[in-house]
Protein backbone atom coordinates (compact mmCIF):
# COMPACT_ATOMS: atom_id res chain seq x y z
CA UNK A 1 0.00 0.00 0.00
CA UNK A 2 1.38 3.48 -0.82
CA UNK A 3 2.04 5.68 2.25
CA UNK A 4 -0.57 8.23 3.26
CA UNK A 5 -0.42 11.71 1.74
CA UNK A 6 -2.23 14.92 2.64
CA UNK A 7 -5.23 15.99 0.54
CA UNK A 8 -3.49 19.34 0.01
CA UNK A 9 -0.71 17.54 -1.89
CA UNK A 10 -3.03 15.65 -4.27
CA UNK A 11 -3.08 18.45 -6.82
CA UNK A 12 0.70 18.27 -7.15
CA UNK A 13 0.64 14.60 -8.15
CA UNK A 14 0.69 13.53 -11.81
CA UNK A 15 -2.58 11.96 -12.95
CA UNK A 16 -3.00 8.23 -12.28
CA UNK A 17 -0.58 8.22 -9.31
CA UNK A 18 -1.59 5.53 -6.81
CA UNK A 19 -2.07 7.20 -3.43
CA UNK A 20 -3.42 6.49 0.03
CA UNK A 21 -5.61 9.19 1.62
CA UNK A 22 -7.55 9.25 4.89
CA UNK A 23 -10.18 11.70 6.07
CA UNK A 24 -13.81 12.38 6.86
CA UNK A 25 -16.74 12.12 4.48
CA UNK A 26 -18.17 15.63 4.61
CA UNK A 27 -20.69 15.49 1.77
CA UNK A 28 -22.35 12.83 -0.36
CA UNK A 29 -22.57 13.30 -4.10
CA UNK A 30 -24.64 11.31 -6.61
CA UNK A 31 -21.48 9.75 -8.04
CA UNK A 32 -19.21 9.62 -5.00
CA UNK A 33 -18.41 11.80 -2.01
CA UNK A 34 -16.24 14.64 -0.68
CA UNK A 35 -13.39 13.67 1.62
CA UNK A 36 -11.75 16.15 3.95
CA UNK A 37 -8.62 15.83 6.05
CA UNK A 38 -6.90 18.52 8.09
CA UNK A 39 -5.40 20.08 4.96
CA UNK A 40 -8.32 20.30 2.53
CA UNK A 41 -11.11 18.60 0.58
CA UNK A 42 -11.07 16.28 -2.42
CA UNK A 43 -13.75 14.75 -4.54
CA UNK A 44 -13.84 10.94 -4.67
CA UNK A 45 -15.56 9.72 -7.82
CA UNK A 46 -17.20 6.40 -8.60
CA UNK A 47 -16.75 4.95 -5.12
CA UNK A 48 -19.20 3.17 -2.82
CA UNK A 49 -20.77 5.72 -0.46
CA UNK A 50 -19.78 5.46 3.21
CA UNK A 51 -22.07 7.04 5.81
CA UNK A 52 -21.87 10.83 6.01
CA UNK A 53 -19.43 11.83 8.74
CA UNK A 54 -17.47 8.55 8.79
CA UNK A 55 -13.70 8.39 8.51
CA UNK A 56 -12.43 6.46 5.49
CA UNK A 57 -8.99 5.39 4.37
CA UNK A 58 -8.70 4.60 0.69
CA UNK A 59 -6.23 3.75 -2.04
CA UNK A 60 -7.07 5.31 -5.37
CA UNK A 61 -5.59 7.06 -8.38
CA UNK A 62 -5.26 10.82 -8.78
CA UNK A 63 -7.08 12.70 -11.51
CA UNK A 64 -6.62 16.46 -11.55
CA UNK A 65 -6.59 16.62 -7.75
CA UNK A 66 -9.63 14.34 -7.41
CA UNK A 67 -9.54 10.63 -6.63
CA UNK A 68 -10.78 7.94 -9.04
CA UNK A 69 -10.49 4.16 -9.52
CA UNK A 70 -10.81 3.39 -5.83
CA UNK A 71 -9.20 0.01 -5.24
CA UNK A 72 -9.74 -0.30 -1.51
CA UNK A 73 -11.88 1.65 0.92
CA UNK A 74 -11.97 1.07 4.68
CA UNK A 75 -14.71 2.82 6.61
CA UNK A 76 -14.40 3.70 10.28
CA UNK A 77 -17.86 4.61 11.49
CA UNK A 78 -18.42 6.73 14.54
CA UNK A 79 -20.96 5.93 17.21
CA UNK A 80 -23.43 8.77 16.94
CA UNK A 81 -25.05 11.46 14.87
CA UNK A 82 -22.70 14.15 16.20
CA UNK A 83 -21.41 14.96 12.77
CA UNK A 84 -24.60 16.71 11.77
CA UNK A 85 -24.56 18.95 14.81
CA UNK A 86 -23.47 22.42 13.86
CA UNK A 87 -21.41 22.74 17.06
CA UNK A 88 -19.22 19.67 16.45
CA UNK A 89 -15.50 20.04 17.11
CA UNK A 90 -14.96 18.96 13.54
CA UNK A 91 -17.17 21.74 12.22
CA UNK A 92 -15.45 24.26 14.47
CA UNK A 93 -11.86 23.37 13.69
CA UNK A 94 -11.91 22.30 10.07
CA UNK A 95 -10.90 24.70 7.36
CA UNK A 96 -9.31 28.01 8.24
CA UNK A 97 -8.92 27.38 11.98
CA UNK A 98 -6.74 24.28 11.63
CA UNK A 99 -4.65 26.28 9.18
CA UNK A 100 -4.30 29.01 11.81
CA UNK A 101 -3.00 26.47 14.29
CA UNK A 102 -0.25 25.53 11.84
CA UNK A 103 0.73 29.19 11.54
CA UNK A 104 0.65 29.42 15.34
CA UNK A 105 3.14 26.55 15.55
CA UNK A 106 5.37 28.38 13.08
CA UNK A 107 5.10 31.67 14.97
CA UNK A 108 6.25 29.97 18.16
CA UNK A 109 9.39 28.79 16.38
CA UNK A 110 10.10 32.33 15.11
CA UNK A 111 9.80 33.71 18.65
CA UNK A 112 12.11 31.02 20.05
CA UNK A 113 14.68 31.65 17.33
CA UNK A 114 14.64 35.39 17.98
CA UNK A 115 15.33 35.05 21.71
CA UNK A 116 17.83 32.24 21.15
CA UNK A 117 19.85 34.46 18.87
CA UNK A 118 19.62 37.31 21.38
CA UNK A 119 21.10 35.06 24.09
CA UNK A 120 17.98 34.85 26.28
CA UNK A 121 17.21 32.01 28.65
CA UNK A 122 13.76 30.46 28.30
CA UNK A 123 12.06 29.98 31.68
CA UNK A 124 8.81 28.50 32.97
CA UNK A 125 7.52 30.02 36.20
CA UNK A 126 4.57 28.68 38.25
CA UNK A 127 1.04 29.37 37.10
CA UNK A 128 -0.43 28.90 40.59
CA UNK A 129 0.70 31.72 42.87
CA UNK A 130 -0.12 33.13 46.33
CA UNK A 131 -0.18 36.76 45.07
CA UNK A 132 -1.65 37.17 41.60
CA UNK A 133 -0.84 40.82 40.98
CA UNK A 134 -2.58 43.96 42.13
CA UNK A 135 -3.37 45.67 38.83
CA UNK A 136 -6.50 47.57 39.77
CA UNK A 137 -8.56 46.38 36.80
CA UNK A 138 -7.51 42.73 36.61
CA UNK A 139 -9.27 39.93 38.43
CA UNK A 140 -7.57 36.60 39.11
CA UNK A 141 -9.06 33.11 39.02
CA UNK A 142 -8.95 31.44 42.41
CA UNK A 143 -7.52 27.94 42.76
CA UNK A 144 -9.08 25.78 45.44
CA UNK A 145 -7.67 22.74 47.23
CA UNK A 146 -4.26 24.19 47.97
CA UNK A 147 -2.70 24.65 51.41
CA UNK A 148 -3.34 28.38 51.49
CA UNK A 149 -5.18 30.86 49.24
CA UNK A 150 -3.91 30.55 45.67
CA UNK A 151 -4.72 32.03 42.27
CA UNK A 152 -3.69 31.56 38.66
CA UNK A 153 -1.37 34.42 37.82
CA UNK A 154 -2.64 37.29 35.66
CA UNK A 155 0.94 37.76 34.42
CA UNK A 156 4.21 36.03 35.40
CA UNK A 157 5.99 39.30 36.21
CA UNK A 158 6.68 38.89 39.94
CA UNK A 159 8.23 35.44 39.47
CA UNK A 160 10.22 36.44 36.40
CA UNK A 161 11.65 39.54 38.07
CA UNK A 162 12.83 37.39 40.99
CA UNK A 163 14.97 35.50 38.48
CA UNK A 164 16.69 38.76 37.54
CA UNK A 165 18.45 38.72 40.94
CA UNK A 166 20.87 36.22 39.33
CA UNK A 167 22.18 38.84 36.90
CA UNK A 168 21.09 36.75 33.89
CA UNK A 169 21.26 38.96 30.75
CA UNK A 170 17.80 38.08 29.49
CA UNK A 171 14.88 35.73 30.16
CA UNK A 172 11.73 35.01 28.20
CA UNK A 173 8.61 32.95 28.71
CA UNK A 174 5.79 32.02 26.37
CA UNK A 175 2.97 30.76 28.53
CA UNK A 176 -0.61 31.15 29.61
CA UNK A 177 -1.92 34.06 31.64
CA UNK A 178 -5.36 34.01 33.25
CA UNK A 179 -7.84 36.85 33.76
CA UNK A 180 -11.32 36.39 35.13
CA UNK A 181 -14.23 37.80 33.17
CA UNK A 182 -12.34 38.89 30.05
CA UNK A 183 -13.95 37.67 26.87
CA UNK A 184 -14.27 39.39 23.52
CA UNK A 185 -12.73 39.68 20.08
CA UNK A 186 -9.33 40.38 21.62
CA UNK A 187 -9.78 38.72 25.01
CA UNK A 188 -9.90 35.18 26.32
CA UNK A 189 -9.88 34.38 30.07
CA UNK A 190 -6.93 32.08 29.35
CA UNK A 191 -4.52 33.46 26.77
CA UNK A 192 -0.89 33.18 25.70
CA UNK A 193 1.55 35.81 26.78
CA UNK A 194 5.09 36.31 25.64
CA UNK A 195 6.98 38.06 28.42
CA UNK A 196 10.64 38.96 28.45
CA UNK A 197 13.14 40.91 30.53
CA UNK A 198 16.48 42.33 29.51
CA UNK A 199 18.84 43.29 32.33
CA UNK A 200 21.22 46.28 32.31
CA UNK A 201 18.69 47.77 29.90
CA UNK A 202 15.58 49.94 29.85
CA UNK A 203 12.24 50.39 28.06
CA UNK A 204 14.01 51.69 24.93
CA UNK A 205 15.93 48.41 24.62
CA UNK A 206 12.82 46.25 24.86
CA UNK A 207 11.01 48.51 22.40
CA UNK A 208 13.83 47.70 19.98
CA UNK A 209 13.39 43.99 20.78
CA UNK A 210 9.70 44.31 20.00
CA UNK A 211 10.34 46.02 16.65
CA UNK A 212 12.96 43.49 15.63
CA UNK A 213 10.88 40.50 16.73
CA UNK A 214 7.71 41.66 14.96
CA UNK A 215 9.70 42.53 11.82
CA UNK A 216 11.18 39.03 11.85
CA UNK A 217 7.69 37.53 12.29
CA UNK A 218 6.40 39.53 9.33
CA UNK A 219 9.38 38.56 7.20
CA UNK A 220 9.01 34.85 7.93
CA UNK A 221 5.21 34.61 7.74
CA UNK A 222 4.46 37.04 4.91
CA UNK A 223 7.82 37.49 3.19
CA UNK A 224 7.56 41.27 3.66
CA UNK A 225 7.47 43.89 6.42
CA UNK A 226 3.70 44.20 6.13
CA UNK A 227 1.24 42.36 8.36
CA UNK A 228 -2.37 41.96 7.16
CA UNK A 229 -3.80 43.45 10.41
CA UNK A 230 -7.41 43.16 11.56
CA UNK A 231 -8.81 45.94 9.38
CA UNK A 232 -5.93 46.90 7.10
CA UNK A 233 -2.23 46.29 6.45
CA UNK A 234 0.35 47.47 8.97
CA UNK A 235 3.93 48.37 8.13
CA UNK A 236 6.18 47.07 10.90
CA UNK A 237 9.52 48.30 9.56
CA UNK A 238 11.73 49.37 12.51
CA UNK A 239 11.94 51.88 14.05
CA UNK A 240 8.24 52.31 14.88
CA UNK A 241 6.75 55.75 15.46
CA UNK A 242 6.69 57.05 19.04
CA UNK A 243 3.77 59.04 20.38
CA UNK A 244 3.48 60.22 23.99
CA UNK A 245 0.14 59.77 25.79
CA UNK A 246 -0.20 63.58 25.96
CA UNK A 247 0.41 63.87 22.21
CA UNK A 248 -2.14 61.14 21.53
CA UNK A 249 -4.79 63.01 23.56
CA UNK A 250 -3.96 66.24 21.75
CA UNK A 251 -4.14 64.56 18.35
CA UNK A 252 -7.18 62.29 18.69
CA UNK A 253 -9.28 63.17 21.75
CA UNK A 254 -11.81 65.93 22.38
CA UNK A 255 -10.49 66.41 25.93
CA UNK A 256 -7.01 67.33 27.16
CA UNK A 257 -5.02 64.78 29.13
CA UNK A 258 -4.63 67.19 32.07
CA UNK A 259 -8.44 67.50 32.40
CA UNK A 260 -9.11 63.77 32.72
CA UNK A 261 -6.15 62.67 34.83
CA UNK A 262 -8.14 62.92 38.04
CA UNK A 263 -11.08 60.99 36.55
CA UNK A 264 -9.79 57.53 35.77
CA UNK A 265 -12.93 56.25 34.08
CA UNK A 266 -13.10 59.15 31.65
CA UNK A 267 -9.38 58.77 30.95
CA UNK A 268 -9.82 55.11 30.03
CA UNK A 269 -13.03 55.65 28.10
CA UNK A 270 -11.39 58.39 26.03
CA UNK A 271 -8.47 56.07 25.42
CA UNK A 272 -10.79 53.21 24.41
CA UNK A 273 -13.22 55.20 22.27
CA UNK A 274 -11.19 57.98 20.67
CA UNK A 275 -7.50 57.11 20.82
CA UNK A 276 -6.83 53.37 20.66
CA UNK A 277 -8.82 52.76 17.45
CA UNK A 278 -6.55 55.32 15.68
CA UNK A 279 -3.22 53.96 16.90
CA UNK A 280 -0.97 51.98 14.60
CA UNK A 281 -3.19 52.36 11.54
CA UNK A 282 -1.00 51.57 8.57
CA UNK A 283 2.17 51.80 10.68
CA UNK A 284 3.06 50.31 14.04
CA UNK A 285 3.42 52.83 16.86
CA UNK A 286 4.56 52.93 20.48
CA UNK A 287 2.52 54.97 22.92
CA UNK A 288 5.04 56.30 25.48
CA UNK A 289 5.40 58.50 28.57
CA UNK A 290 2.40 57.32 30.58
CA UNK A 291 1.20 59.74 33.24
CA UNK A 292 2.69 58.87 36.64
CA UNK A 293 -0.66 57.68 38.11
CA UNK A 294 -0.75 55.06 35.31
CA UNK A 295 2.87 54.00 35.88
CA UNK A 296 1.92 50.48 37.01
CA UNK A 297 5.29 48.79 37.69
CA UNK A 298 7.32 51.24 35.59
CA UNK A 299 10.07 53.57 36.78
CA UNK A 300 9.30 57.27 36.68
CA UNK A 301 11.35 59.26 34.22
CA UNK A 302 14.27 60.91 36.04
CA UNK A 303 14.20 64.07 33.93
CA UNK A 304 10.40 64.35 34.31
CA UNK A 305 8.78 62.41 37.19
CA UNK A 306 5.30 63.40 35.93
CA UNK A 307 5.58 60.54 33.47
CA UNK A 308 6.63 56.90 33.64
CA UNK A 309 8.94 54.94 31.37
CA UNK A 310 6.06 52.77 30.27
CA UNK A 311 5.06 52.00 26.68
CA UNK A 312 2.46 50.09 24.74
CA UNK A 313 2.81 48.89 21.16
CA UNK A 314 -0.19 49.32 18.84
CA UNK A 315 -0.78 47.76 15.45
CA UNK A 316 -3.96 48.50 13.53
CA UNK A 317 -5.78 49.78 16.62
CA UNK A 318 -4.86 46.67 18.61
CA UNK A 319 -2.82 46.88 21.81
CA UNK A 320 -0.09 44.30 21.28
CA UNK A 321 2.20 44.76 24.27
CA UNK A 322 2.91 46.68 27.44
CA UNK A 323 6.42 47.27 28.73
CA UNK A 324 8.44 49.21 31.26
CA UNK A 325 11.75 50.37 32.48
CA UNK A 326 11.23 48.22 35.55
CA UNK A 327 10.76 49.84 38.90
CA UNK A 328 13.56 48.38 41.05
CA UNK A 329 13.19 50.54 44.17
CA UNK A 330 11.67 48.25 46.87
CA UNK A 331 10.23 51.12 48.93
CA UNK A 332 8.45 52.83 46.09
CA UNK A 333 7.26 49.44 44.85
CA UNK A 334 5.75 48.61 48.26
CA UNK A 335 4.01 51.99 48.43
CA UNK A 336 2.49 51.54 44.98
CA UNK A 337 1.26 48.04 45.74
CA UNK A 338 -0.28 49.19 49.01
CA UNK A 339 -2.00 52.02 47.14
CA UNK A 340 -3.36 49.48 44.63
CA UNK A 341 -4.66 47.36 47.52
CA UNK A 342 -6.50 50.38 48.95
CA UNK A 343 -7.94 51.25 45.56
CA UNK A 344 -9.15 47.68 45.01
CA UNK A 345 -10.74 47.73 48.45
CA UNK A 346 -12.52 50.99 47.63
CA UNK A 347 -13.78 49.63 44.30
CA UNK A 348 -15.11 46.50 45.98
CA UNK A 349 -12.71 44.20 44.14
CA UNK A 350 -10.87 41.25 45.72
CA UNK A 351 -7.78 42.44 47.56
CA UNK A 352 -4.83 40.11 47.01
CA UNK A 353 -1.89 39.92 49.43
CA UNK A 354 1.44 41.65 48.80
CA UNK A 355 4.06 39.36 47.28
CA UNK A 356 6.68 39.64 50.02
CA UNK A 357 9.07 37.35 48.14
CA UNK A 358 8.95 39.66 45.14
CA UNK A 359 9.57 42.68 47.38
CA UNK A 360 12.43 40.82 49.08
CA UNK A 361 14.00 40.20 45.66
CA UNK A 362 13.96 43.95 45.04
CA UNK A 363 15.63 44.42 48.46
CA UNK A 364 18.32 41.92 47.41
CA UNK A 365 18.64 44.02 44.31
CA UNK A 366 17.97 43.48 40.62
CA UNK A 367 19.84 45.22 37.82
CA UNK A 368 18.18 48.06 35.92
CA UNK A 369 15.95 46.14 33.51
CA UNK A 370 13.45 46.54 30.72
CA UNK A 371 10.51 44.17 30.42
CA UNK A 372 7.64 43.62 28.04
CA UNK A 373 4.48 41.50 27.94
CA UNK A 374 3.13 40.79 24.48
CA UNK A 375 -0.17 39.13 23.52
CA UNK A 376 0.93 36.15 21.48
CA UNK A 377 -2.60 35.38 20.23
CA UNK A 378 -2.99 38.99 19.09
CA UNK A 379 0.33 38.89 17.26
CA UNK A 380 -0.93 35.83 15.41
CA UNK A 381 -4.25 37.54 14.63
CA UNK A 382 -2.42 40.55 13.17
CA UNK A 383 -0.06 38.28 11.23
CA UNK A 384 -2.83 36.35 9.48
CA UNK A 385 -5.71 38.83 9.51
CA UNK A 386 -7.91 36.85 11.94
CA UNK A 387 -10.72 38.99 13.37
CA UNK A 388 -11.46 37.03 16.53
CA UNK A 389 -9.10 35.53 19.12
CA UNK A 390 -11.28 32.40 19.12
CA UNK A 391 -10.07 31.72 15.57
CA UNK A 392 -6.40 31.46 16.57
CA UNK A 393 -6.53 29.26 19.69
CA UNK A 394 -7.09 25.50 19.62
CA UNK A 395 -10.23 25.53 21.76
CA UNK A 396 -11.49 28.84 23.16
CA UNK A 397 -13.06 29.10 26.62
CA UNK A 398 -16.58 28.93 25.22
CA UNK A 399 -15.85 25.49 23.74
CA UNK A 400 -14.05 23.98 26.73
CA UNK B 1 -32.10 44.75 34.54
CA UNK B 2 -29.24 43.47 32.42
CA UNK B 3 -25.51 43.67 33.22
CA UNK B 4 -23.02 44.49 30.50
CA UNK B 5 -22.01 40.82 30.56
CA UNK B 6 -25.55 39.96 29.33
CA UNK B 7 -25.04 41.96 26.14
CA UNK B 8 -25.27 39.82 23.04
CA UNK B 9 -26.41 40.20 19.45
CA UNK B 10 -30.17 40.86 19.14
CA UNK B 11 -30.60 41.71 22.83
CA UNK B 12 -33.44 44.24 23.14
CA UNK B 13 -32.90 47.11 25.53
CA UNK B 14 -34.58 50.43 26.29
CA UNK B 15 -32.69 53.74 26.32
CA UNK B 16 -34.65 56.91 27.21
CA UNK B 17 -37.91 55.09 26.46
CA UNK B 18 -36.82 53.95 22.98
CA UNK B 19 -36.29 50.25 22.22
CA UNK B 20 -32.95 49.31 20.68
CA UNK B 21 -31.59 46.02 19.46
CA UNK B 22 -27.90 45.10 19.74
CA UNK B 23 -26.40 44.79 16.26
CA UNK B 24 -22.78 44.39 17.30
CA UNK B 25 -20.83 44.46 20.53
CA UNK B 26 -17.23 44.35 21.57
CA UNK B 27 -15.51 43.91 24.92
CA UNK B 28 -12.79 46.58 25.19
CA UNK B 29 -10.21 47.12 27.86
CA UNK B 30 -7.57 49.76 27.21
CA UNK B 31 -4.15 48.88 28.63
CA UNK B 32 -4.49 48.19 32.36
CA UNK B 33 -7.76 50.11 32.44
CA UNK B 34 -11.47 49.56 33.12
CA UNK B 35 -13.52 47.24 30.95
CA UNK B 36 -16.13 48.66 28.58
CA UNK B 37 -18.62 47.15 26.18
CA UNK B 38 -18.77 49.06 22.92
CA UNK B 39 -22.01 48.48 21.04
CA UNK B 40 -23.82 49.32 17.86
CA UNK B 41 -27.53 49.63 18.58
CA UNK B 42 -30.38 49.86 16.11
CA UNK B 43 -33.24 52.15 17.02
CA UNK B 44 -36.22 49.88 16.53
CA UNK B 45 -38.52 52.77 15.58
CA UNK B 46 -36.37 54.43 12.95
CA UNK B 47 -33.82 51.75 12.02
CA UNK B 48 -31.02 54.25 12.68
CA UNK B 49 -27.85 52.69 14.10
CA UNK B 50 -26.03 54.45 16.93
CA UNK B 51 -22.81 53.69 18.77
CA UNK B 52 -22.80 53.50 22.52
CA UNK B 53 -20.15 52.44 25.03
CA UNK B 54 -21.23 51.02 28.37
CA UNK B 55 -19.06 50.94 31.48
CA UNK B 56 -18.90 47.57 33.17
CA UNK B 57 -20.78 48.91 36.21
CA UNK B 58 -23.75 50.11 34.13
CA UNK B 59 -27.15 48.42 34.15
CA UNK B 60 -29.35 48.18 31.07
CA UNK B 61 -33.12 48.23 31.01
CA UNK B 62 -34.81 45.42 29.05
CA UNK B 63 -37.28 46.54 26.35
CA UNK B 64 -40.72 44.99 26.85
CA UNK B 65 -41.66 43.64 23.48
CA UNK B 66 -44.57 41.49 22.46
CA UNK B 67 -43.96 38.79 19.84
CA UNK B 68 -46.58 37.42 17.47
CA UNK B 69 -45.95 34.72 14.90
CA UNK B 70 -46.72 35.87 11.35
CA UNK B 71 -46.00 34.70 7.85
CA UNK B 72 -43.80 36.62 5.43
CA UNK B 73 -45.81 37.07 2.22
CA UNK B 74 -43.82 39.14 -0.23
CA UNK B 75 -41.66 42.18 -0.80
CA UNK B 76 -43.32 45.25 -2.22
CA UNK B 77 -41.12 48.24 -3.04
CA UNK B 78 -39.16 48.96 0.15
CA UNK B 79 -41.77 47.18 2.27
CA UNK B 80 -41.89 43.62 3.52
CA UNK B 81 -45.45 42.35 3.99
CA UNK B 82 -46.41 39.96 6.78
CA UNK B 83 -49.73 38.28 7.56
CA UNK B 84 -51.28 37.03 10.77
CA UNK B 85 -52.26 33.45 9.84
CA UNK B 86 -55.25 33.47 12.19
CA UNK B 87 -56.82 36.88 11.63
CA UNK B 88 -55.36 37.42 8.11
CA UNK B 89 -54.36 40.94 9.23
CA UNK B 90 -51.47 42.27 7.19
CA UNK B 91 -48.74 44.74 8.01
CA UNK B 92 -45.59 46.07 6.37
CA UNK B 93 -42.09 46.65 7.73
CA UNK B 94 -39.29 48.60 6.04
CA UNK B 95 -35.83 47.26 5.18
CA UNK B 96 -34.34 49.62 7.82
CA UNK B 97 -36.61 48.18 10.49
CA UNK B 98 -35.66 44.63 9.53
CA UNK B 99 -31.90 45.29 9.43
CA UNK B 100 -29.91 42.11 8.71
CA UNK B 101 -33.02 40.02 9.28
CA UNK B 102 -34.26 40.93 5.81
CA UNK B 103 -31.73 38.43 4.44
CA UNK B 104 -33.56 35.55 6.06
CA UNK B 105 -37.01 36.12 4.60
CA UNK B 106 -38.21 33.85 1.83
CA UNK B 107 -41.87 33.55 0.85
CA UNK B 108 -44.01 31.78 3.46
CA UNK B 109 -41.35 31.86 6.22
CA UNK B 110 -42.87 32.08 9.67
CA UNK B 111 -41.23 34.70 11.85
CA UNK B 112 -41.94 36.39 15.15
CA UNK B 113 -42.98 39.99 14.56
CA UNK B 114 -42.08 42.27 17.45
CA UNK B 115 -44.56 44.81 18.77
CA UNK B 116 -43.79 47.72 21.05
CA UNK B 117 -46.90 49.43 22.42
CA UNK B 118 -48.96 47.64 19.73
CA UNK B 119 -46.72 48.98 16.97
CA UNK B 120 -44.81 46.48 14.78
CA UNK B 121 -41.12 47.36 14.86
CA UNK B 122 -39.11 44.33 13.75
CA UNK B 123 -38.84 40.58 13.47
CA UNK B 124 -36.98 37.70 15.09
CA UNK B 125 -36.14 35.06 12.50
CA UNK B 126 -35.79 31.36 13.39
CA UNK B 127 -32.25 30.51 14.61
CA UNK B 128 -31.58 28.59 11.42
CA UNK B 129 -33.02 29.15 7.96
CA UNK B 130 -32.45 27.10 4.82
CA UNK B 131 -31.59 29.22 1.78
CA UNK B 132 -30.69 28.29 -1.79
CA UNK B 133 -27.38 29.35 -3.35
CA UNK B 134 -28.23 31.80 -6.16
CA UNK B 135 -24.69 32.22 -7.41
CA UNK B 136 -21.17 31.14 -6.58
CA UNK B 137 -18.03 30.24 -8.49
CA UNK B 138 -18.39 26.84 -10.15
CA UNK B 139 -17.65 23.72 -8.11
CA UNK B 140 -14.23 22.28 -7.64
CA UNK B 141 -12.37 19.12 -8.38
CA UNK B 142 -10.11 18.70 -5.42
CA UNK B 143 -7.73 21.61 -5.95
CA UNK B 144 -8.34 23.04 -2.51
CA UNK B 145 -5.82 24.10 0.03
CA UNK B 146 -6.47 24.12 3.75
CA UNK B 147 -10.24 23.95 3.63
CA UNK B 148 -10.45 27.31 1.92
CA UNK B 149 -13.78 29.11 1.62
CA UNK B 150 -15.38 31.04 -1.22
CA UNK B 151 -18.15 33.58 -1.37
CA UNK B 152 -21.72 32.68 -2.32
CA UNK B 153 -24.80 34.84 -2.86
CA UNK B 154 -27.98 33.34 -1.49
CA UNK B 155 -31.45 33.70 -3.03
CA UNK B 156 -32.25 36.62 -0.70
CA UNK B 157 -29.05 38.50 -1.59
CA UNK B 158 -27.17 37.48 1.58
CA UNK B 159 -23.43 36.95 1.05
CA UNK B 160 -21.88 34.05 2.95
CA UNK B 161 -18.56 32.24 3.01
CA UNK B 162 -19.01 28.58 2.09
CA UNK B 163 -16.72 25.57 1.58
CA UNK B 164 -15.46 25.04 -1.97
CA UNK B 165 -17.62 21.96 -2.58
CA UNK B 166 -20.85 23.99 -2.51
CA UNK B 167 -22.58 24.48 -5.86
CA UNK B 168 -25.29 26.78 -7.19
CA UNK B 169 -28.81 25.59 -6.50
CA UNK B 170 -27.85 23.75 -3.33
CA UNK B 171 -29.60 24.45 -0.04
CA UNK B 172 -27.60 25.65 2.95
CA UNK B 173 -28.46 26.01 6.59
CA UNK B 174 -27.60 29.54 7.75
CA UNK B 175 -27.25 30.61 11.36
CA UNK B 176 -29.27 33.84 11.61
CA UNK B 177 -27.46 34.89 14.80
CA UNK B 178 -24.15 35.21 12.96
CA UNK B 179 -25.14 35.19 9.28
CA UNK B 180 -22.71 32.31 8.78
CA UNK B 181 -22.91 29.06 6.86
CA UNK B 182 -23.70 26.18 9.15
CA UNK B 183 -24.03 23.12 6.89
CA UNK B 184 -25.23 21.87 3.55
CA UNK B 185 -28.70 20.41 3.55
CA UNK B 186 -28.55 17.27 1.47
CA UNK B 187 -31.78 17.22 -0.46
CA UNK B 188 -32.41 14.10 -2.53
CA UNK B 189 -31.51 14.72 -6.14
Amino acid sequence: MPSRIAVRDLAGQPDSTRVCVAGRVVALETDGFILQDDTGCAQVLGAPQPPLGAFVQLVAKTDGGALVDVESETTFTHGSERFTRSDSDWGWLSGARIQNLRTRHKLKRVVERYFDAAGFLEVETPAIVPCPGLDVHLDAIEVLGMRGPRWLHTSPEYQMKRLLTTGVPGIFQLGKAFRRGERGKLHEPEFSMLEWYRSFADAEAVMRDTEQLVAQVAQELTGSLLLPGLHGQVDVTPPWDRLTVAEAFARYADVALADVLSDEETYFQTLADQIEPQLGRGRAVFLTEYPAPMASLAKLKESNPQVAERFEGYLDGVELCNGFSELTDPHEQRERLERDQELRERLGRSVYPLDERFLAALEEGIPPSGGNALGFDRLLMLAIGAKHIEDVVALPAMRV
Amino acid sequence: MYDTSDIKKNLKIKLDGVPFTVVEFQFVKPGKGNAFTRTKLRNMFTGAVIERTFRSSEKLEPADLEERQMQFLYKEGDGYVFMDTVSYDQLSLSAEQLGDNKWYLIDSTNVDVLFYNEKPIGVTPPTFVVLKVASTEPGFKGDTSGGAMKSATMETGLEVSVPLFINEGESLKIDTRTGEYSERVNLKR
